[in-house]
């Protein structure tokens, strides 16, 4: 256990370095002088050269890899160009309103997904167990930046009950436990919510159903166990997958959430990424998507090691 | 023990093999084509995408209007306007027709990459699976980078970067599929490599090419392509996705993600109207959806 725990940390750090490289290279695909990234494209020749030399820009790939790579491990991500504020300043308040979006998403969605998945497994062929599947489809088939702007025509437009926009009263992108901030989370949650929902459920119908079709259920059945407690087995039995699915889905939703941010101007990470490629202000996409990438990274990992850890079937070494 | 009056279980399964043997022989295709034939669900689907692709390929002759002349007179005309049975847009341009136009972007754009993703990493799947080794490793770490990012984050991320355009989103777009089918490929071509035809076709002095060309791929390629099919839906949202957010498609030319983007605006005054293009956008890609599953059962693919 503790040699696997080793062995798959070490492993996470070429992948995050890798994932670094590709994040760096953005910058470098980008259509025009990489320089362009950090000077305005109305600064003087001399103050270009100036800021060439000082940020490595004349020396070969590799080792502006390097220069790049020591700065943003101590969390220097550059500077905006459209407001010349620190990257990480502005990323900090976004990754906050994104990951409390994102959880509650695929809290509802694994919930949701769970009660489906679960009744379909249990009942297949049955008629819950169509509607189960048929919501499942449409939950993996959905636009859904197009689901928020039918929700906000529904519950915004049509019966004015919640709001559009924005995650609190008069735009404020400071968080608050009170109604109103709860009121403009509603409907990007829902929105969200529904890929990790169609997601897990599918993941979970197939578990349960092949853990009903297995001898230890006919077993406790035979013992006279009631449903109860089978279903007790079942949970036992499904948990260690089906979480490691719901880990997954919510790194999928810090990344993915971009469209449903701007539908809903969610002040988080996606409205950042949103304006900055609007502005092209390569220094805040760079940042906003490094910091996305390696937070899955680390997601990654961490659903690996709890898999292993809470499911006593995986033995690795 | 009553031998004599009781057949063997050999002489059984002989008569049986007599009786069936008739009813055998029928090709894999045949096979696949008469479950997919009683399969309503998928005949629904693939009925309406056909029906789709038609009035999309057709379009210049179903359109009623012209897709870029607008008017400033009737912007924003509701559903069931007389000569305008969809509305109007913001420009005053007739949904019917940029919906009919539009399909042709969005299809496009919703199967290029998928397709080009499906030759790239075929190749380079079928290649690190047959032939293992440090080639194996290479091309598999190399894609383990590219699964460290959500798919929607590296779309944005290198089409972000890159600047918008229907270029530019395809290329972005064929990236992150690469390496979901590269790993697909990878580990049927695992499955297939170790096999007994395999062996005796190496044993028979069959170069590795011909062993990939004759045995391997085409045991490979139904999985790949199913799983290809399903992919297609995600290719859809994605596209379109790319183009909401004003990295795809530029205006003022007709595509549904785009269309649904600049239709945003208009939510408080033709509500109905503005959701349009992502109803399409949501029925072609369950349908693919729905497509891909039948073909999948159809054929009895795994995973």
């Amino acid at each position: 256990m503790i040699l696997y725990l080793a062995r798959r940390i070490l492993y996470a750090v070429p992948i995050a370095l890798a994932v670094g490289f590709v994040c760096f290279m953005l910058v470098q695909i980008a259509p025009g002088d990489p320089i362009n990234a950090i000077v305005p494209p109305d600064a003087p020749a001399d103050v270009v050269e100036q800021v060439r030399r000082d940020y490595g820009l004349d020396k070969p790939l590799p080792v502006q890899f390097g220069l790049w790579l020591s700065k943003v491990v101590v969390g220097d991500l550059g500077r905006s160009l459209a407001t010349g504020r620190p990257v990480w300043a502005d990323l900090r308040s976004a990754i906050g309103n994104t990951l409390m979006l994102a959880i509650c998403a695929s809290g509802l969605g694994f919930v949701l997904g769970c009660i489906l998945g679960g009744l379909a497994g249990t009942f297949r062929g049955s008629a819950i167990d169509r509607g189960a599947t048929g919501l499942a489809v449409a939950g993996v088939s959905v636009p859904h930046y197009w689901l928020g702007m039918v929700m906000v025509v529904i519950f915004s437009v049509q019966l004015n009950w919640l709001p559009a926009m924005g995650a609190g009263p008069g735009g404020s992108s400071d968080w608050g436990w009170d109604w109103d901030h709860i009121r403009h989370l509603v409907l990007p949650t829902i929105t969200l919510s529904v890929i990790p929902m169609g997601i897990v459920t599918r993941t979970v119908r197939g578990i349960v159903a092949e853990i009903m079709n297995q001898e230890f259920i006919t077993a406790l059945r035979g013992k006279g166990l009631t449903r109860l407690g089978i279903f007790r087995h079942v949970v036992k039995n499904a948990a260690p997958n089906a979480l490691a699915v719901m880990g997954l889905q919510l790194g999928y939703l810090m990344g993915g959430s971009i469209l449903v941010e701007t539908v809903f101007s969610w002040p988080g990470t996606g409205l950042l990424l949103n304006s900055a490629i609007f502005q092209r202000d390569l220094p805040v996409l760079q940042g906003t998507i490094l910091v996305l990438a390696m937070f899955f990274v680390a997601l990654n990992l961490l659903v690996d090691l709890v898999q292993t850890a809470l499911d006593p079937r995986i033995k690795r070494a | 023990m009553s031998t004599a009056t009781t057949p063997t279980a050999a002489e059984a399964e002989l008569a049986i093999q007599r009786k069936q043997a008739p009813v055998r022989s029928q090709g894999y295709w045949a096979g696949v084509f008469r479950r997919v034939r009683r399969d309503p669900v998928t005949i629904a689907c693939a009925a309406i995408l056909l029906l789709m692709l038609l009035a999309i390929v057709f379009a210049p002759l179903l359109a009623p209007h012209d897709p870029y002349q607008g008017s400033m007179i009737r912007r924003l005309r509701g559903i069931g306007t007389p000569n305008y049975p969809l509305g109007t847009d913001e420009l005053g341009r007739d949904i019917v027709t940029r919906l009919l136009y539009g399909g042709r972007l969005s299809w496009f754009m919703g199967i290029v990459p998928v397709a080009l993703a499906f030759v790239i990493g075929t190749t380079l799947g079928v290649t690190a699976g047959f032939v293992g080794g440090r080639v194996n490793m290479a091309i598999m770490r190399v894609t383990d980078v590219f699964y460290a990012f959500p798919s929607v984050l590296l779309a944005v991320a290198i089409s972000g970067a890159l600047g918008a355009g229907i270029f530019n989103a395809i290329l972005s777009l064929t990236l992150v599929f690469v390496p979901q089918i590269i790993r697909v490929a990878e580990s049927v071509t695992q499955g297939v490599r170790n096999l007994d035809f395999v062996e005796a076709a190496r044993a028979s002095g069959a170069s590795g090419f011909t062993i990939v060309r004759v045995h391997v791929l085409g045991n490979v390629l139904g999985p790949i392509f199913v799983y290809a099919t399903g992919l297609i839906s995600v290719c859809m949202i994605l596209s379109s996705g790319l183009s909401f957010l004003g990295l795809g498609t530029k205006p003022p030319e007709p595509e549904w993600g785009l269309m649904l983007n600049t239709l945003r605006t208009a939510i408080y005054v033709q509500p109905w109207v503005a959701v349009l293009p992502g109803a399409c956008i949501f029925v072609t890609s369950i349908c693919f959806n729905l497509l891909s599953d039948g073909l999948r059962q159809a054929m009895d693919v795994k995973g």
